[in-house]
């Protein structure tokens, strides 16, 4: 399969949400994922973009960009860009999950969710901007989730 | 998003139907608190027809969650599927609450 690049850039706001995911969720449907990788690969697009929406651009408004690339043997490539203060979400504390409701904190389970179900995730920080990568092998060569 | 409730003795059962996501968890979250403004304690949530759920949805079950703990309430869950199910187990919520098959299996123990 020949390299497939689309992207699009949309206003770093909530309102952008369902537009963003809809367009990474077309390209991926048509690399012939299944609808539970589907819906994994939605999920940790929507917690990325939420994150970038909430806190890349305190105060001010900002642009995202959100890149899918096929590559050989069907492996998906998102990559979200965005020019806000630097923050690598791979440098996150893990939240405990083993935690009763009263002692529960919801923060940061959207990026657990990122680490725990994508194949593979870079992160660079580049001209300013912070540049993240969600790699995922074709859906033969994904991995069950059963933790 | 959808919500549809109905009233089992003194449980409210709760069907909600869609996607809750960063966009439709506040829709979500005000609803209930509504109901729990009218009074109601149990809550049973049926998510059979719930297709997807983030972590701003899980934010706000957390949320009502929490409020129906300090009076005396609770909230539980049953019809999980799909990727609401590995949501529930990747987050450990599917430890923290009580989730049942059917509707039937929860009213039984409510």
């Amino acid at each position: 399969m020949d390299d497939n690049v689309q992207n699009i850039v949309v206003l770093a706001h909530l309102s952008s949400l369902q537009k963003s995911v809809a367009f990474v969720s077309s390209f991926t449907r048509n690399l012939g994922f299944d609808s539970r990788r589907l819906s994994e690969i939605e999920l940790c697009v929507e917690e990325v973009l939420v994150n970038i929406f909430n806190y890349a651009y305190p105060g001010e408004s900002g642009e995202v960009e959100i890149s899918c690339r096929s590559g050989p043997e069907g492996t998906l490539t998102i990559e979200i860009v965005d020019s806000g203060i630097p923050f690598n979400i791979l440098s996150s504390d893990d939240p405990d999950i083993s935690a009763s409701i009263d002692e529960r904190h919801i923060g940061g389970l959207g990026i657990y969710f990122v680490k725990q179900l994508m194949d593979r995730v870079e992160y660079r920080r580049e001209n300013n901007k912070n540049i993240l990568s969600m790699i995922n092998n074709s859906t033969d060569m994904s991995r069950p989730v059963d933790k | 998003m959808e919500i549809n409730k109905k009233k089992e003795k003194d449980v409210l059962v709760v069907s909600v139907s869609g996607r809750i996501d960063a966009v439709t968890a506040p829709d979500f979250e005000k609803n209930l608190s509504e109901s729990i403004g009218d009074g109601e304690k149990t809550f049973l949530i049926k998510m059979n027809q719930l297709e997807y759920i983030s972590s701003a949805g899980l934010r706000s079950i957390l949320a009502i969650a929490k409020v129906l703990k300090t009076r005396e309430g609770k909230m539980v869950f049953s019809e999980l599927h799909g990727p609401v199910k590995d949501v529930f187990k990747i987050s450990g919520f599917g430890s923290i609450f009580t989730i049942y098959d059917t509707e039937e299996d929860a009213l039984k123990q409510c």
